[in-house]
């Protein structure tokens, strides 16, 4: 791997898990995710009734390549608060079922161990379209 | 494709005492769960990235398409 001085891709990234206080790095939407463990995801975040930026890294493959270079993980989904790695979505899924999600995301710890619901609520925020910024 | 004993075999050399149960209905979608000394005062994220760490670039999500992981230390 090299370094490349140049690159907005990653700058990008940087600056969408920079300003937004929770954000998922997904497959698929939240309206649609197009993997398991993304809907999984989605789910936690939606019963501890979180707004959360998501981005959808199939629209480029770049994204996901740049996104692990990144955070140092290599699977998706990601998900960031307050630009931390929590974690994907085996980490998530075992903090919802602690009520450390809640805590983690600043929510009111009542849903944690519920069980999950098997489709999320769509988050509030609008799809962050990363690619839309590539050259 | 990789055999849950392999991936098992891997995790366990990787991370030197570490107790590893792999189970897989397919060969590609594997559960994992490991337990390590190593681990301790490590945050969740930490404990997934030292066994992430084992395999190769491109093979999670490549041959081996899915690793759900739990992690404990021990």
């Amino acid at each position: 791997m090299t370094d490349q001085p140049e690159n907005p891709l990653r700058d990008a990234l940087a600056d969408a898990i920079a300003s937004n206080e929770v954000i998922l790095f997904m497959k698929g939407t939240p309206e649609q995710p197009m993997c398991g463990f993304s809907a999984r995801t989605c789910a936690a975040l939606a019963a501890t009734e979180t707004e959360f930026a998501a981005v959808d890294v199939l629209a480029d493959p770049r994204i996901r390549q740049e996104l692990s270079s990144l955070s140092n993980w290599p699977t998706i989904p990601q998900l960031f608060v307050r630009g931390e790695l929590v974690g994907g979505a085996d980490i998530v899924g075992q903090m919802y079922e602690s009520g450390e999600l809640a805590a983690v995301l600043g929510a009111p710890a009542t849903t944690g161990g519920d069980p999950l619901p098997e489709t999320a609520e769509p988050g509030s925020a609008p799809p962050l379209q990363i690619e839309n910024r590539l050259s | 494709m990789p055999t849950a004993a392999e991936v098992k075999a891997r995790i366990e050399s990787g991370i030197p005492g570490s107790e590893a149960d792999v189970t897989s209905d397919d060969n590609v979608h594997f559960n994992a769960r490991v337990a390590a000394a190593e681990f301790a005062g490590l945050s969740l994220v930490e404990q997934h990235r030292l066994v992430y760490a084992i395999f190769d670039e491109g093979e999670l999500g490549g041959s081996i398409h899915a690793l759900a992981l739990t992690t404990e230390p021990r």
